[in-house]
């Protein structure tokens, strides 16, 4: 088993604890440095399995503007994020688009407009 | 149409983005006459280009993106019937007398001339830029400040370019950084000339996620690209920020992306006259957000730089507020004027004049990070313990009427070691 540890600054609150994981093979050995759950629960997270909120833009004909600032309705999983990203590259899309609106959905994920155009 | 069309408000907001939407919605809610003016073709400010999240926990309970965030506002102002011209480029303001002013603006509908009573000025700030912090050598494309690819990339779906070095850790800088990475391009560096990074802990955890190389204590000091960025010198830099000969070395990029921060707008109001304060950059204001000059009023990066917009609209809202009082009394009602006064470790604070009428908010920044603090209002034996302090990092602190009232003249802020 190799044992490994991970370093990061917490974002739960502006404290910015330096919390530090321990792995042993994929089991989590010891958490180090959390002044509170929230700072526990978040570090074990990102190790086990870090999401994101992914943002981006996509390009709107006959809008507004060029272009449509989208984000995803929920975390992703980090390592999804350059297959998403490159599926957002390739799409154009029809205006108007109103803010809230689902523009499509990525296995299962809404990619939902934040912009009018 | 042709010549000057004269209008009539009791409030005039200057610049279309959360801190003027913010006052605007609120003067108007507070019943008053209110114009809104902004110089973009679209309201919202840097807030549509501002794609990420993080905007509005605090001022709409929610996390929203930068467009959704701006979005809710010009909503708000338009279900009011809020007047507003975009596209509108102030060119003069006048301060004929405490209750007579004049904003002359030109814009596609024509040149007009607005009387009113009061004018809330909230222009935000513009970047810093290449030349500003000792960036020589040749000057081919590919130097942007950090909004400029910012906008580049997020409202026109432009890529500024695919191997990029950014300078300067503060937070729009590592946003962009964040969003080259995820659109494809190699970001080979970060360079910050102070000993700490420049931006919040959250916006940090970005370079750890794409494996982004922070070098603190380091300068930019050379580009080099006849038609084109090629290369940059990086040097490092000794605690005094003074280059140590020797330590160069070179970068190979197409893009260079300054975030060396922001610089409050401020021109109309140095115009007439309106005192600034060197540590902020913006003008010297009371407690709610008047400049020294009567009836003319500040608010959100104008006044001082904001890490957050949630402070900014707050800030609208107190100048909207300011105006409606004026306007009902003539002036802002006080028996003295008690001077907030910056003690040790506070680099900047506002607002500089305090009312005793109203609780406040302080807004301060300290000069150096330290741990395990007490922030202390000697004057009037008020103290309040934090366990961290960071440059980065703006305090926020409420001060009771009751506590203001107390003091004589001044109001000393200072952060002290425990």
């Amino acid at each position: 088993m190799t044992s490994r540890v991970y370093l990061f600054t917490c974002i739960v609150c502006p404290l910015g604890c330096t919390l530090e994981v321990e792995m042993d093979g994929d089991k989590i050995k010891e958490v180090k440095g959390y002044t509170c759950p929230k700072g526990r629960e978040w570090a074990i997270e990102e190790v086990m399995n870090p999401k994101r909120v992914v943002m981006s833009v996509i390009k709107v004909r006959n809008g507004k503007l060029p272009t449509v600032s989208v984000k995803t309705a929920e975390p992703v999983p980090k390592a999804k994020i350059p297959e998403l990203m490159k599926f957002l590259a390739k799409l154009e899309v029809e205006g108007p688009i109103r803010v809230g609106q689902t523009i499509l959905e990525f296995e299962g994920i809404k990619i939902v407009a934040t912009r009018e155009t | 149409m042709s010549g000057l069309h004269i209008i009539q408000y009791d409030v005039v907001v200057i610049g279309g983005g959360p801190a003027g939407m913010a006052a605007a919605v609120k003067a108007k809610e507070l019943g008053l006459n209110v114009l809104l003016l902004d110089d973009n073709e679209y309201l919202g400010g840097i807030l549509p280009q501002c794609i990420h999240p993080g905007f509005g926990i605090h001022y709409f309970k929610e996390e929203l993106t930068g467009p959704e965030f701006a979005y809710r506002l010009t909503k708000r102002a338009l279900e009011l019937g809020v007047d507003y011209y975009t596209a509108a480029r102030v060119l003069e303001i006048k301060n004929y007398s405490d209750i007579e002013k004049v904003v002359i603006f030109s814009s596609p509908k024509g040149a007009f001339e607005v009387w009113t009573k009061t004018i809330i000025y909230a222009a935000g700030a513009r970047e810093r830029h290449a030349f500003e912090i000792g960036i020589v050598g040749d000057r081919g494309a590919g130097i942007y400040t950090a909004g400029e690819a910012q906008t580049l990339m997020d409202i026109y779906g432009i890529m500024p370019g695919r191997e990029i070095v950014i300078v300067g850790s503060g937070d729009v800088g590592l946003i962009m950084a964040r969003r080259f990475a995820l659109e494809g391009a190699n970001v080979k560096a970060v360079i910050e000339l102070m000993p700490y990074p420049g931006g919040l802990a959250r916006n940090i955890m970005i370079l750890k996620d794409f494996d982004i190389p922070l070098y603190l204590s380091h300068k930019v000091v050379e580009v080099k690209g006849k038609n084109r960025v090629e290369r940059v010198k990086v040097i490092k830099v000794d605690e005094n920020l003074n280059e140590i000969p020797g330590t160069e070395f070179w970068i190979e990029c197409d893009t260079v992306v300054i975030s060396a921060g922001l610089i409050p707008s401020v021109k109309l109001l140095t115009n007439i006259g309106a005192e600034i304060d060197p540590a902020t950059g913006g003008p010297i204001v009371n407690d709610l957000f008047e400049t020294t000059i009567p009836g003319i009023f500040a608010a959100g990066n104008t006044v001082l730089i904001n890490d957050l917009v949630d402070y900014v609209a707050e800030q609208g809202e107190l100048a909207a507020y300011g105006a409606k009082l004026f306007i009902e009394n003539g002036g802002i009602p006080t028996k003295h004027w008690i001077k907030l006064r910056k003690g040790e470790n506070v680099r900047l604070l506002i607002p500089h004049y305090l009312s005793g009428e109203r609780d406040v908010f302080i807004y301060a920044r300290v000069k150096r990070p330290m741990e395990n603090v007490e922030v202390r209002f000697p004057e009037i034996g008020k103290r309040l313990r934090l366990p961290i302090v960071k440059p980065a990092e703006m305090l926020r602190l409420k001060l009771r009427k009751e506590d203001i009232a107390k003091a004589k003249d001044e109001i000393t802020m200072e952060v002290v070691p425990l």
